[in-house]
């Protein structure tokens, strides 16, 4: 590309030299110029709805808006000291990570076993594959909707377990049901993504080396924690950190089910923001929650990045 | 295979029993994806059925999959008790709209970064990175002070400007930026050479070659749309503003009960047509899909 510019850049100096004869720009500035207009709209968009904002933050952060009064004043760091000292931030830490780390373990495992299950042609594997990605397409407040009704005390499923004799807890109502059931819904939502990341990482694992495993005697479980997994890896760590990012933005799905109950049991950091922020007022708490947020995020996004130089082998 | 004597010796009997083996183990294999496929087309089978069923019947026990007396009631209900087309129309509305401004403005950028040189190219890319990095519950916060102080708050300004031009749209150029770098360059030397400018290049020679790369970028972008809640939950107020996912959750009797039948034949009404697309165009929705688990 390099070589053929000025030849191509004196051409088209001739060309534009010869309609418009006032205008000395030559094809690379004129190239350039198309250049910053293309990314133009995409570079101010982030620039007002991102960046301008993310400073914004900081900024609110160290003042508090009283919306009634429509006073807006400084405070200092008394913001982040209620935030040290806020006895609901340790419950509700505890709910992120207990949502979390349950969403991605379950996620990953079942995201592998299917996978695994279906990385074969066999009749029908493509029918199940679509029945195993299908929640990911259904609008996501419609299926926390339907699992809200089936976890009704008098549901769908105290129902089905009523038939074959055993007697439900009240899911959503109850403190440790109330987030096993958060966790179900989001875990069956998402699944299948992981699922199609996993399959074409499956696809991509040699023939040659899962065969000469086989030849050299290793079984099947030998193969797929000693070949399988590690080639894999890449793909492993990748669907964990999408997925523990993702399992910090979880709203709709309490927001409909539990309003972060029973007591704030199921509150986690993305609802108690919103609920301090947008249903008490508090502007400025709410913004020093919105840094947590942002801090955890870039960590776990930093240490993805380190991890992916130290243990993960054979990425190409 | 290794061949041993007894297969020399029994040939017709070890293949038999090999053969019933392979028999019973595919039966179980199809047994075991049957059983694990239940929590993931149960719930939506359950939606359909159930908005289907009279409201008496919803918790019937044993439940039943299929209602004796199928009923419209829910349906009907649903266009009474709320502005449910006005709804259905906001909610289309917004996502076609965002998803054609995504599809213009990050082909466009995503062009320019892939393949015109500029200065200050890479600081400018760095900046649209930074919108990957950032969740959009973290500006959510200033994003409305800024749409407050401009009296957009209860008006679909907020949804619209954001999603086409901030956060949401960054994926899209990075993907379209990614889709531009593989293209073979010499079909756009040789209409630079018959002097066609950088935009008549970008719209007549690389974009029709981005079908597959614009297709992913539309669905994951109008499905991404489609789900909003936390931006109308917190940007919208008056229910005849309202978008589908938040006009599902206020369905409710006057003690403020749900009404199920209503509530999920809504859900339906919200869910079904994607679906529906899904199974047409699979191909396209597995990879359009996957490409947004790919970032990062």
């Amino acid at each position: 590309m390099a070589s053929s510019t000025p030849v191509l850049s004196d051409r088209a100096r001739a060309r534009s030299g010869g309609t418009r004869p006032r205008r000395a720009l030559t094809y690379r500035q004129r190239d350039a110029a198309a250049g910053y207009l293309f990314v133009a709209p995409q570079v101010l968009g982030v620039t007002a709805f991102v960046l301008v904002p993310l400073a914004l933050v900081v900024y609110f952060s160290l003042h508090e808006w009283n919306v009634l009064g429509n006073k807006f004043t400084y405070v200092g760091v008394e913001n982040f000291e209620r935030f040290f000292t806020d006895p609901q931030i340790v419950p509700v830490m505890q709910a992120t990570g207990v949502f979390s780390i349950g969403l991605v373990f379950f996620n990953l495992v079942i995201a592998l076993l299917l996978a695994v299950m279906l990385n074969r042609s066999m009749a029908g594997i493509t029918f199940f594959r679509t029945i195993f990605f299908s929640p990911v397409v259904v609008s996501l407040v419609a299926w926390t909707i339907v699992w809200g009704f089936l976890f009704q005390d008098n549901g769908g499923i105290n129902g089905m377990l009523e038939v074959i004799g055993i007697e439900g807890p009240n899911w959503l109502r109850e403190g440790p049901t109330a987030m096993i059931s958060v966790i179900i819904v989001q875990v069956f939502k998402n699944v299948g993504l992981n699922m199609v990341l996993f399959l074409a990482a499956l696809q991509g694992v040699p023939r040659e080396l899962t065969e000469a495993a086989t030849m050299d005697g290793a079984n099947a479980r030998r193969l797929f924690t000693r070949i399988t997994i590690p080639l894999i890896s890449p793909t492993i760590l990748l669907t964990f950190i999408i997925t523990i990012v993702g399992s910090l933005q979880v709203f709709a799905q309490i927001a409909v089910l539990t309003q972060g109950g029973p007591g704030i049991s199921t509150t986690v950091l993305v609802y108690y923001l919103f609920q301090q922020a947008f249903l008490f007022g508090e502007f400025g708490y709410g913004s020093v929650l919105s840094i947590v947020l942002f801090v955890i995020v870039l960590i776990l996004t930093v240490a993805q990045w380190q991890l992916r130089k130290r243990w993960v082998f054979y990425e190409n | 295979m290794k061949t041993n004597a007894a297969t020399i010796a029994a040939p017709v009997v070890v293949r038999r029993i090999a053969k019933n083996q392979i028999t019973v183990k595919r039966v179980l294999f199809y047994v075991a994806l049957t059983v694990m496929a239940v929590p993931f087309i149960l719930p939506t089978l359950w939606m359909i059925s159930s908005s289907l069923k009279p409201i008496g019947e919803i918790f019937a026990f044993p439940p039943t999959l299929w209602s004796a007396n199928p009923t419209l009631d829910g349906y009907v209900q649903a266009f009474e008790l709320q502005p449910f087309v006005r709804q259905y129309f906001n909610s289309l509305y917004i996502a076609l709209f965002v998803t054609a401004g995504t599809m213009f403005i990050s082909s466009l950028a995503g062009y320019a970064f892939a393949r015109i040189r500029f200065r200050g190219q890479n600081i400018l890319f760095m900046i649209v990175l930074v919108g990957l990095l950032i969740p959009s519950e973290v500006t959510i916060v200033p994003l409305f002070q800024i749409f407050s102080g401009m009296g957009l708050i209860n008006t679909h300004w907020p949804i619209l400007l954001v999603s086409t031009f901030g956060a949401p749209s960054v994926l899209a150029t990075f993907i379209m930026r990614q889709f531009f770098i593989s293209l073979p360059i010499e079909l756009e030397e040789a209409a630079r050479l018959d002097g066609l400018g950088r935009f008549a290049i970008w719209w007549r020679i690389a974009m029709p070659l981005a079908k597959s790369a614009l297709a992913a970028v539309a669905i994951f972008t109008f499905l991404a749309i489609w789900n909003l809640y936390l931006e109308p939950t917190v940007y919208l107020q008056s229910p005849e503003l309202f978008t589908l996912p938040q006009a599902l959750t206020r369905y409710a009797d006057a003690y403020g009960g749900q009404l199920w039948n209503v509530q999920l034949a809504a859900a339906t009404m919200t869910a079904l047509p994607v679906l529906v697309v899904f199974v047409l165009a699979q191909k396209q929705f597995v990879e359009g899909l996957a490409q947004t688990g790919l970032k990062g």
